[in-house]
């Protein structure tokens, strides 16, 4: 296999996009990743994209941004791993290109999830559960995170207010990244006074609704600086997944899924936690940001809220995470995310990272969740 | 609406058939093809208590399309006395008087309507056991 490098990012605002179609937003991810590359044409596209079928009517989603991106013929694919779709086309984009089945390709995640109403989107978003034993009796994603986090609660003896840092320091992030939604503040008021979606989960607990599109460019290692004076090795990229449903685990408090990639990837590059500069993980709720955190081994179990509050998160902390406010005020176009998770590593890498920039950073950790995290895409990244 | 789909359900739906394995015992809900546990495709039917007591619940605001007369209503994880788990909406409950570790009993209720052709689909949901059927459970457990 051949080790294989990141030459060109690019990515739209996240947002409610309601000028802009999801080709557009396709379109304009990929053709800037392009663009970074000093590239015009790649030799394959792999799309990550979790509901476009649902949301938008349309599927054959890879053929439709190959096309208008201006270079149909290529090989052009549709990768779906629920909420790690984006992360799950970097993950095949790299098989593609160690393989040497490709040398220059396209990874782009996307969503464009606001041309429904809210409860259209919760039920596209339910598709990532068990459909006959969890969707179907009316179960949604925040219902089933709002399970888990009761428990947490009970088991580990927190209250709601004690997952108000993961909240504030995404926001925080969030307001000095231009690609952002959420370019605001919040106080810990906020966070206990925000209205509840599926108790004890509130609006704030939650990542957004909404639309964008992130995209990298892969080649061979070895061509790289060709093509950047700045490339970013992938040192690692691993999938792992666990039961689709959640009930029949028998460690609910546990991410297996999560805890297999992390440690697949840990394994391929002989890294341990600790010397991750940086993680971005998977904030689409604020249990699922303490049980990754407890995953992918940087927090004790029971220990990953206790991380947060002090302060281990924070851009000059212990663990930077969500380093451009994250899902929770980046914004979580679902499909997108780990894509947007993966441009925002290497822009860390390259010393891109503006006012976030984390000092001297040379390793960053990126793990995409999907469905109640029965599916996880891990990546570590490095110059 | 999925006609077909909710036909293969029946069994699940309106009885909680599980399985088991005859190997090894191991049982599941929803039921399997293969044992995860042993790897053996010898997995015969098993029909469940119907009891359960409630692990974790969650009081739903933004439900799914289908489910809208369901704002406000309870989502509960249940564990069931054949050491098994399920997710479920409680009925025939207010959500003050509900709380974790609450014994409930499944009925076959009413999950939605299909908004166009009016079709319902029908399935388990978990109520309450009180009053001469909860001491009932009592003295059998």
């Amino acid at each position: 296999m051949r080790d294989v490098s990141i030459i060109g990012v690019g990515q739209t605002p996240v947002g409610e996009h309601w000028a802009h179609s999801l080709r557009d937003l396709g379109v304009e991810a990929t053709r800037a990743a392009l663009a970074d590359a000093g590239l015009e044409r790649p030799d394959a596209l792999f799309v990550g994209n979790m509901v476009s079928g649902l949301l938008c009517q349309q599927e054959n989603l890879a053929t439709l941004l190959a096309d208008f991106s201006g270079f149909p013929g290529i090989e052009a694919l549709k990768i779906e791993a629920a909420c790690a779709s984006g992360a799950a086309a970097v993950r095949v984009a790299q098989l593609a290109v160690a393989s040497g089945a490709h040398d220059l390709v396209v990874a782009v995640g996307i969503e464009k999830m606001t041309d429904l109403a809210i409860d259209g989107v919760t039920s596209a978003l339910a598709t990532a559960a068990d459909a006959d034993y969890e969707a179907a009796h009316g179960v949604t994603f925040t219902a089933l995170n709002a399970l888990l986090m009761r428990l947490y609660m009970e088991r580990y003896g927190y209250t709601r207010a004690d997952f108000a840092p993961f909240v504030i320091t995404a926001h925080e992030n969030a307001v000095t990244n231009p690609y952002a939604m959420f370019r605001e503040t919040v106080t810990p008021e906020d966070f206990l006074n925000s209205p509840m979606v599926a108790e004890p989960i509130s609006i704030l607990d939650s990542s957004p609704v909404c639309d964008g599109a992130a995209a990298v460019v892969l080649c061979p290692s070895d061509r790289a600086r060709s093509f950047t004076e700045q490339p970013v090795k992938i040192l690692a990229s691993a999938t792992a997944t666990d039961t689709i449903g959640l009930a029949p685990r028998k460690d609910l408090l546990w991410f297996g899924a999560a805890y297999e990639s992390a440690h697949r990837a840990y394994r391929q590059t002989g890294l341990r936690p600790e010397e991750v500069d940086f993680f971005e993980l998977h904030d689409a709720f604020t249990i699922v940001s303490a049980l990754s955190l407890e995953a992918a081994c940087f927090a004790e179990r029971g220990q990953g809220v206790r991380f947060a509050q002090e302060c281990h998160i924070h851009r000059n902390g212990k663990l930077p995470i969500c380093t451009q406010g994250g899902l929770k005020a980046r914004g979580h176009p679902v499909g997108a995310s780990g894509a947007y998770q993966i441009v925002e590593a290497v822009n860390q890498l390259r010393g891109h990272g503006g006012p976030n920039q984390v000092a001297n950073c040379r390793v960053g950790m990126a793990q995409s969740i999907g469905g109640m995290a029965s599916v996880a895409v891990t990546h570590i990244l490095g110059v | 609406m999925e006609l077909p789909r909710y036909h293969r359900l029946r069994s699940t739906f309106y009885r909680l058939q599980a399985s088991r394995c005859a190997a090894c015992q191991a049982t599941y809900f929803p039921p399997r093809p293969y044992c995860l546990h042993c790897g053996s495709r010898n997995l015969e039917e098993l029909r469940l208590s119907g009891r359960g007591r409630v692990l974790s619940l969650t009081r739903v605001y933004q439900p799914s399309r289908g489910f809208s007369d369901g704002v406000g209503t309870l989502t509960a994880l249940i564990e069931l006395p054949e050491g098994l788990r399920l997710i479920a909406q409680l009925t025939d409950v207010e959500p003050a008087e509900v709380e974790t570790g609450q014994e409930v009993e499944m009925v076959v209720r009413r999950l939605r309507t299909d908004e166009e052709q009016g079709l319902i689909v029908y399935g388990y949901k978990f109520r309450p056991v009180v009053g001469a059927r909860a001491a009932e459970g009592a003295n059998s457990a």
